[in-house]
């Protein structure tokens, strides 16, 4: 039945794009609150050891500075470790801002400077004289390699290494064809647009307003009332639009500590923003070292695969992520060790980054199985299909859905990969070298317990509300879509609701889990104003309804009426005017089917082919094209979902060319920390990208069928730009980024 | 950031008096490296004096045949003027190659001249570093050396000058005009910037006091044979990590003369007379450029992250000739290297 207010599926613009695009919409730093005092965060100089005085008396001495916060006389806080974990903390004891003389990381938050004025903050934050006694430190990973270490309490919702099956070193010593080899991933730091900041109002009655650069206003919220002993009820974060976050705001930041312990000791409104300097002084995309042994038989199928993983993680937490389990989920194989290892560096927790894990590992495995197809001689698409996983043997579950062999087929027929001769070096242009390369994405379709609340009132509004956020991936708008699909009524008529601690409960927005999480959640709150609504309309004297079931009518334009007889109805005002009330609310959850999980595995996946263009003699690359293909179940809006995939797929070409936070080992620092020397790709950097959506039928996930996209598009670009690469020049570097100096080198 | 004093100067003289009376002032024109610096800490001037009102915001001709740049032209405005993209292609086509078009609407041309390395340690006050602070060490030398110098270093600092326009116009023997306390002078562009040597701190040959009025191109013709070739870590918006300025008069088949400078890899513009003369009289070959960047490199000392630039530039050298000799230039919009 075609419905006229039919929106899931269909293109629409960002209900926010025009607030975003005329400076309406508000980001953490941007309120305003009376008396605001302005907060400056300076940053230790050194890696490891004490601080052994600081002198803040110059800087108390300038007039309009208020306080100088330091690790003498700072707040007193909570004193358990459990109450400064967040609900995405690793385990260990998270890091405490300002709690005692100690440096542990370069660039440690030290003290907070606060005044009147933001420039007089940032004046006297210059004359605060630190004195250090400096202690060895190391933040060298292969220095630390031979103390590497299972981690002995496992992340939630993180999943270990499944055991080893069959005999996997055995059958890649008696492979005929093998590839062995180690690949690294740089350090990468998130580098969102907006910087970190928090405001937080000191309200008349002594709660706090907080406007946070967070990816969890309910994550911060319970945070900060942990730490500083308030009730929920006292502290309300409200951040409505969030300038990208990439996995770096789901962790409440020490701005936020910061500016909160300065509004309740000075009793007034303080902001702190993050310096972009600052913004290397948290977590990262850990250093990841990976070894990789493929054993094969002439025909290409895997016989072996053994796949090792050690990380880098501070010394006060074992931060982890999925980086090895990849291999044996893409392809099949009766003999497989998998292992993952932590490290401990002198450098803060390493933090989630979009696709954590799948990002370094799919991008190590799809290298190993480039080098794979060149040893055995076979097509590298071919390669895949022929060891292609039909189940999922870790966990000996079926898939939900799986489309990938579309996405091999689809992405090859729009890229033209059947005309590719494979030898390396044997496509030109001119002075550049071309080449083609592949690789296959995938990433876990998660769903998280989320509530979320709809509001139907007589004028013909609804209000949908959940505490979920839009870290710009177009969040506000697909829950639009959903609710204005599932009652009826035209986009406009929606208003969504969301970054407010005080709306439905929702977790974190992370792990490509928001639509389906928060979007069912919305769905099911319609569906029950839905039901109220059909009652009252039933209800009424003469109803065309009288006899129908709710199977029976549809809700399209502000009326239920009857499917098979359109004309048969009641507006929705006419039912609750008849039932006497002026609004029907519903507040409904959406949790994963636990049966579904115990029996399937859900993933999304994709197919990504790269041309890249290499002058011969200067080592430059372009990636002069690039097709992703992608299923992941029902697209909800082919428009927002295109800026995802195609966000996500320049952020893989910075992976594979050009990001790499650089750590001076000496000194225990990052030192490019600016957006001039971290290099991000720019508008020369991309050329054409090409996405497509393959059909994917999804029923067991959850009733809308959608599995989310705002990892998917990452994994993989790196290993088939680094696979062209090959194919272009001859040359394989297994250490990305992929620059001039290791092409020529 | 510290506490600062502003005069807004009306003339020359005016704003050469306070300076000179004052070591702790300094000139902001455009503002678009001071500023940062002063965010970071890294300067710390207790005075800035606005030259953005004095009158040296025009291209003239000069009597003879040359143009003459005033000292506030911005870069956008010199690289779009017809004159300098009919006359001085390579000039145009190395401002255009730095920066985005935002910052080239307000950088200067005295200010491009005049700013800062970019060094990562000189960039944070964090760390130890010669230039900003003398005699606390070059923890570049053995730290993260990526984007640093091959050429003309020493143990005190191997810093670089990040500019794109100071290599066309060491290439094109630009003049550098100031007033000073004691009247006025005119620099070689060569002779402008120098290398570390014991004083890093010290980044020119201008004094205290002295400011930029207008930097002279000399009547040339190099508008046939140039190019302008950039090298870096992506493929728009970041510092050379290797650039290559070529301007060649050809006579007949043969290389009358030659002018080649090398960004990226030095303290300053880098020429090397005495490479250009290898092609003094010499057709175009691969060869021959070879040799020249052979010659160029022959004193190059790598350091841990960016030995490869010596090699990088040789190819840079070879590549940047070949394209000033075909007459095709290095376009500045579409990134495939001709």
């Amino acid at each position: 039945m075609q419905q006229t207010n039919a929106y899931i599926g269909t293109p629409q613009n960002r209900v926010d794009g025009r607030a975003k695009v005329t400076g309406g919409a508000k980001y953490a730093a941007e309120f305003e609150a009376p008396d605001l005092a302005y907060g400056i965060v300076i940053s230790s100089a050194i890696a490891k050891g004490r601080i052994a005085s600081i002198d803040t008396s110059a800087a108390l001495a300038v007039p309009g500075v208020l306080q100088v916060f330091t690790h003498e006389n700072r707040a007193r806080t909570a004193w358990f470790d459990r109450n400064f974990r967040d609900e995405t903390a690793p385990p260990g004891s998270p890091f405490r801002p300002l709690y005692d003389d100690k440096i542990v990381y370069s660039g440690q938050p030290i003290a907070l400077v606060v005044a009147e004025e933001f420039e007089l903050a940032a004046h006297a934050a210059s004359l605060v004289r630190v004195e250090y006694e400096t202690d060895a430190h190391m933040t060298d990973l292969d220095l630390r390699r031979s103390e590497a270490y299972v981690p002995p309490k496992k992340r939630s919702n993180v999943k270990p290494p499944p055991s080893p099956r069959g005999d996997a070193e055995g059958a890649f010593a008696q492979a005929p064809v093998k590839v062995h080899a180690e690949y690294r991933v740089a350090i990468e730091h998130h580098n969102p647009m907006e910087t970190h900041a928090s405001t937080v109002v000191y309200e008349e009655d002594g709660t706090l307003t907080i406007h946070d650069k967070t990816q969890g206003a309910q994550n911060s919220q319970s945070y900060v009332s942990s730490v500083f002993g308030l009730s929920t009820g006292q502290v309300r974060v409200v951040s409505p639009y969030i300038g990208g976050a990439f996995g770096s705001g789901l962790r409440p930041q020490y701005q936020l500590f910061l500016a909160v312990m300065a509004a309740l000791e000075l009793k007034r409104s303080v902001r702190v923003v993050l310096t972009r300097d600052q913004m290397f002084t948290f977590g990262y995309r850990p250093l990841t070292i990976q070894t990789i042994s493929l054993g094969a038989n002439p025909d290409g199928k895997l016989v072996s695969i053994m796949h090792d993983a050690i990380q880098t993680t501070s010394p006060w937490e074992d931060y982890q992520e999925v980086v090895v389990n990849w291999s044996n989920l893409l392809y099949h194989c009766d003999n497989v060790k998998l292992t993952y290892q932590l490290a401990q560096v002198d450098t803060y927790t390493p933090i989630d980054m979009r696709a954590p894990g799948a990002a370094l590992g799919v991008t190590a495995i799809e290298t190993a199985m480039d080098e794979l197809a060149y040893a055995a001689g076979i097509d590298p698409v071919e390669l895949r299909l022929r060891n292609y996983a039909e189940v999922d043997e870790a966990d000996k579950k079926t898939f939900t859905s799986k489309e990938l062999r579309a996405c091999y087929q689809l992405g090859a027929e729009r890229f033209g990969w059947a005309g590719r001769n494979p030898a390396p070096r044997s496509m030109r242009d001119g002075r550049e070298l071309v080449g083609w390369g592949m690789a296959s994405g995938v990433w876990e379709a998660i769903m998280q317990k989320t509530a979320a609340r709809a509001v139907l009132t007589l004028d013909g509004n609804l209000e949908v509300a959940s505490a979920t956020t839009d870290i710009g991936t177009g969040t506000y708008t697909i829950l639009t879509q959903i609710a204005a699909e599932t009652l009826g009524l035209p986009m406009a008529a929606v208003a969504t609701k969301i970054g407010d601690s005080s709306l439905p409960k929702s977790p974190v927005q992370g792990g490509s889990w928001t639509a389906a999480s928060a979007g069912s959640a919305v769905q099911n709150a319609c569906l029950s104003v839905r039901e109220q609504l059909f009652k009252y309309a039933r209800q009424m004297d003469n109803s065309p309804l009288a006899n129908a079931s709710i199977e029976q009518v549809m809700f399209a334009d502000g009326r239920v009426c009857l499917m098979n007889d359109p004309n048969a109805g009641v507006t929705f005002a006419e039912a609750m005017q008849s039932g006497g009330v002026e609004r029907i609310e519903a507040e409904e959850k959406a949790s994963p089917g636990m049966l579904t999980s115990l029996r399937h595995s859900g993933y999304s996946h994709s197919a990504v082919f790269v041309e890249v263009k290499v002058d011969e003699d200067l080592g430059r690359v372009r990636v002069t094209r690039i097709v992703n293909a992608i299923a992941a179940g029902t697209i909800l809006n082919p428009k927002t979902a295109r800026s995802q995939i195609i966000g996500g797929v320049v952020f893989g070409i910075g992976m594979a060319l050009e990001e790499e936070s650089m750590l001076d080992h000496n000194l225990g620092r990052f030192m490019n920390h600016n957006l001039a020397e971290y290099h991000v790709p720019v508008n020369a950097d991309v050329y054409d990208i090409d996405v497509i959506f393959v059909s994917e039928h999804e029923e067991m996930l959850n009733p809308l069928g959608i599995k989310g996209l705002g990892e998917i598009g990452v994994v993989g670009t790196a290993a088939a730009i680094g696979n062209a690469i090959y194919h272009a020049t001859g040359k394989r570097v297994r250490e990305y980024p992929i620059t001039v100096d290791k092409l020529l080198g | 950031m510290n506490r600062f004093s502003y005069l807004r100067a009306s003339s020359v003289d005016e704003a050469v008096r306070e300076a000179a009376s004052d070591p702790a002032a300094r000139f902001i024109a455009g503002g678009t490296n001071l500023i940062d610096l002063m965010k970071y800490n890294v300067e710390q001037p207790a005075r800035l004096i606005d030259i953005t009102h004095l009158p040296l915001n025009q291209i003239d001709e000069t009597d003879s045949g040359g143009l003459r740049i005033g000292a506030l032209v911005t870069n956008d405005e010199a690289a779009y003027d017809p004159r300098v993209q009919d006359r001085y292609p390579l000039l145009s086509s190395a401002i255009l190659a730095g920066a985005s078009a935002q910052l080239r609407n307000s950088a200067t041309t005295g200010g491009n001249l005049l700013q800062r390395t970019r060094c990562y340690y000189f960039y944070d006050p964090g760390t130890p570093c010669n230039k900003r602070e003398p005699g606390t060490g070059c923890p570049a030398a053995t730290g993260r050396n990526r984007i640093h110098a091959i050429l003309g270093t020493s143990e005190h600092c191997i810093a670089t000058h990040p500019s794109d326009m100071a290599v066309a116009l060491a290439a094109l023997e630009a003049v550098v005009h100031v007033t000073g306390p004691d009247g006025e002078r005119a620099i070689p562009l060569s002779d402008f910037h120098r290398l570390p040597g014991d004083h890093p701190e010290i980044d020119t040959t201008l004094r205290h006091g002295e400011i930029i009025t207008a930097v002279e191109l000399p009547a040339a013709d190099f508008s046939r044979n140039y190019t302008y070739l950039k090298l870096r870590d992506r493929l728009s918006y970041a510092f050379a990590l290797v650039s290559v300025a070529v301007a060649l008069r050809i006579d007949g088949d043969a290389i009358a003369e030659a002018r080649l400078a090398l960004g990226g890899v030095a303290h300053k513009p880098w020429r090397d007379p005495e490479a250009e003369t290898l092609l003094h009289g010499h057709p175009a070959s691969e060869d021959r450029f070879a040799a020249v960047a052979d010659h160029i490199l022959k004193d190059a000392r790598g350091y841990e992250d960016n030995a490869f630039k010596i090699d990088l530039a040789k190819r840079a050298i070879i590549r940047a000739l070949s394209q000033a000799a075909a007459g095709t230039p290095q376009s500045q919009t579409d990134k495939r290297i001709q």
